[in-house]
């Protein structure tokens, strides 16, 4: 028997857990170390965020929908990776502790045979002064990175447009936190959801709306921006997000590494070297990502957290880490079986794998500042991800140790976004789009590197229509309920 | 600001030669399309069938 242990209980780990428990389940065993109790369709915070939806609405309890199928559950965090045990025992483990009420802080060796990294990102406010210490948000801005974090958004929020309604004048401030963000369509969704919002309460005309990002060009969004087909044309992202941004009379801020930030105001550096700093009564700035900080320990007892993982914390998976400059990249560089290069039983998916480097163009400012998207990993890519390790342990256990691996390139899969504009069953919008590869081929698609057949975007209630349908079909199957097989990532 | 909200408001929130005066924006037709439950339920099929082809490409 087999046991194979899930790191990160989120969008790709339960993605990939639960598969591998319905494929190798009765035979074998599935264990998943996640911190939080509760499960949490992250997409839909925004609309927790501006009051729309509550956190019950977004989130479920694990255990029992674990214990319906038998998959382990510890309500832990991982520590540290021993891929090759330690003096005693040559079977590897990882070290978790306890976040369960009644046992927070005690600790266990879990052994395994197979490991997925599914951490996700470590939410970095502590990397930018003022926006928050560690992972901790600070006092001065709100997020929608969590349930509870859109939660008390919300809360602020509303006591914003009760101000308004009282004749107080108000600045939103909404992007990214720091240069080297990534997730800025978060923040779009978040930014065009309040302004939204702020029609239906009849104070739009009472707000000043800025947004800020590292991005180089507005509608970059991490990706390199995209080309569209319209009326024939292909059209960039740019053009599209401009129009939006001017038809909702929200200005940007674009080029921009948030450097500080204090009570009603953030500095920031743009990519020509201006430094300025913007007032706000009301901010939403997303912080940078970065490793969940796990520890890699060899048989010895030696660090090898560096053999591991990237220096980022992220895992090191089959990708080209040495590229180089941006003239070199390829679509090839970009990994296929997400299995660690040292140790062939561990793998990462979703946010917790090492990309190669960046997907937009990176920037400096004149003094060396890097600012610009670090590369998203949406929802679909991590899901598929997951689903695509999980295929390949299954092989590996069932077939033996030569099966060959299942591959999911994020340069030869192509993703479906939909970004709320505002939410309302006859008067919502958002921007349906596709994109065809995620990551840019330029050899096979030369002039905008992807597939124009495949790759459009418009805004509309039917984009608000799939938003919320997606809401419901992608809870029901995190839930495990009739038919979530059925259901594509 | 309220009083303006008619006919060109959307061309009204183009500042000459600020960020936004070199893109476009949507006339009052384009605008009505996007919440007009008819056009948009046809759309909802055609955006699903289009996703849906990307999905089965990607899997
Ligand atoms: C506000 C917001 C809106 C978004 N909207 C969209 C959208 O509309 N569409 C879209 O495609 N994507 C969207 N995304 C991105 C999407 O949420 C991510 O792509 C997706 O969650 C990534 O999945 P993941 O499993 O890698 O990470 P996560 O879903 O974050 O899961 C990581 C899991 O690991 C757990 N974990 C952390 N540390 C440890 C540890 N030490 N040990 C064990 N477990 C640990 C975490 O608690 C969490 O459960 C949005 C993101 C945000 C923040």
């Amino acid at each position: 028997m087999a046991r194979v242990v899930v790191l990160g209980g989120g969008v790709s780990g339960h993605t990939a857990a639960t598969f591998l428990q319905d494929w190798i389940g009765s035979n074998h065993e599935v264990v998943v170390v996640t911190p939080n109790s509760k499960w949490n369709w992250i997409p839909s915070n925004i609309w927790v965020g501006v009051g729309q939806m509550t956190k019950e609405d977004v989130t479920f309890d694990l255990a029992p929908v674990y214990e319906k199928v038998g998959i382990i559950y510890h309500q832990a965090k991982a520590l540290g990776i021993h891929p090759e045990g330690d003096k005693k025992s040559d079977k590897p483990y990882v070290v978790v502790e306890s976040t369960k009420e009644g046992s927070v802080g005690e600790t266990e060796n879990i052994e395994y045979d197979y490991l997925i990294n599914a951490t996700g990102p470590k939410l970095n406010f502590g990397a930018t002064p003022g926006l928050g210490e560690g992972t901790n948000l600070g006092e001065h801005t709100v997020s929608v990175c969590t349930a509870d974090h859109a939660e008390h958004a919300s809360h602020e929020l509303h006591k914003m447009i009760e101000a308004m309604k009282a004749g107080e004048r108000k600045k939103f401030l909404i992007g990214t936190g720091h240069g080297m963000c990534t997730c800025q369509g978060a923040a779009f969704e978040y930014i065009f959801n309040i302004e939204h919002e702020l029609r239906k309460a009849g104070v739009r005309d009472m707000a000043d709306m800025k947004w800020i990002s590292n991005e180089s060009f507005l509608g970059d969004f991490g990706v390199g921006g995209l080309h569209m087909k319209s009326m024939g044309f292909a059209v960039s992202s740019k053009i599209f997000a401009e129009s939006l941004f001017t038809e909702r009379n929200v200005d940007w801020i674009i080029g921009a590494h948030v450097n500080k930030v204090e009570s009603g105001k953030a500095h920031y550096e743009l990519l020509d070297g201006t430094k300025g700093e913007e007032e706000f009564d009301f901010s939403m700035l997303i912080p940078p990502f970065a490793g969940v900080g796990l520890k890699a320990i060899a048989k010895d007892g030696k660090d090898i957290t560096d053999t591991l993982f990237a220096p980022n914390g992220f895992l090191k998976v089959d990708a080209n880490y040495g590229a180089g400059a941006y003239e070199n990249w390829k679509a090839s560089d970009w990994p296929s079986t997400y299995q660690n290069p040292t140790y062939s039983n561990i793998f990462a998916c979703g946010i917790a794998f090492a990309p190669p480097h960046p997907i937009s163009k990176p920037m400096k400012s004149p003094a060396g500042t890097p600012i610009g998207p670090t590369p998203p990993r949406t929802g679909m890519p991590s899901g598929i991800m997951g689903k695509t390790v999980a295929h390949s342990i299954t092989d590996l256990i069932t077939k033996g140790a030569d099966a060959p691996l299942h591959k999911a390139s994020m340069a030869e899969m192509g993703a479906a976004c939909v970004a709320s504009a505002g939410k309302g069953l006859f008067n919502g919008t958002a921007a349906a789009m596709t994109i065809y590869p995620v990551v840019p081929d330029f050899e096979k698609y030369p002039g905008t590197g992807r597939d124009t057949d495949y790759t459009f975007g418009e805004i509309g209630l039917a984009g608000h229509w799939i938003k919320h349908i997606l809401h419901h079909l992608f809870m029901h199957k995190a839930q495990l309920r009739m038919g979530w097989t059925l259901i594509p990532e | 600001m309220a009083e303006k909200v008619h006919g060109k408001h959307h061309e009204e929130n183009i500042k000459a030669y600020g960020n936004n005066f070199t893109t476009m924006t949507p006339g009052p037709f384009a605008k009505w399309m996007r919440t007009c439950v008819i056009y948009q339920a046809i759309r909802f099929v055609a955006i699903n069938i289009k996703m849906l082809v990307v999905v089965g490409k990607s899997h």
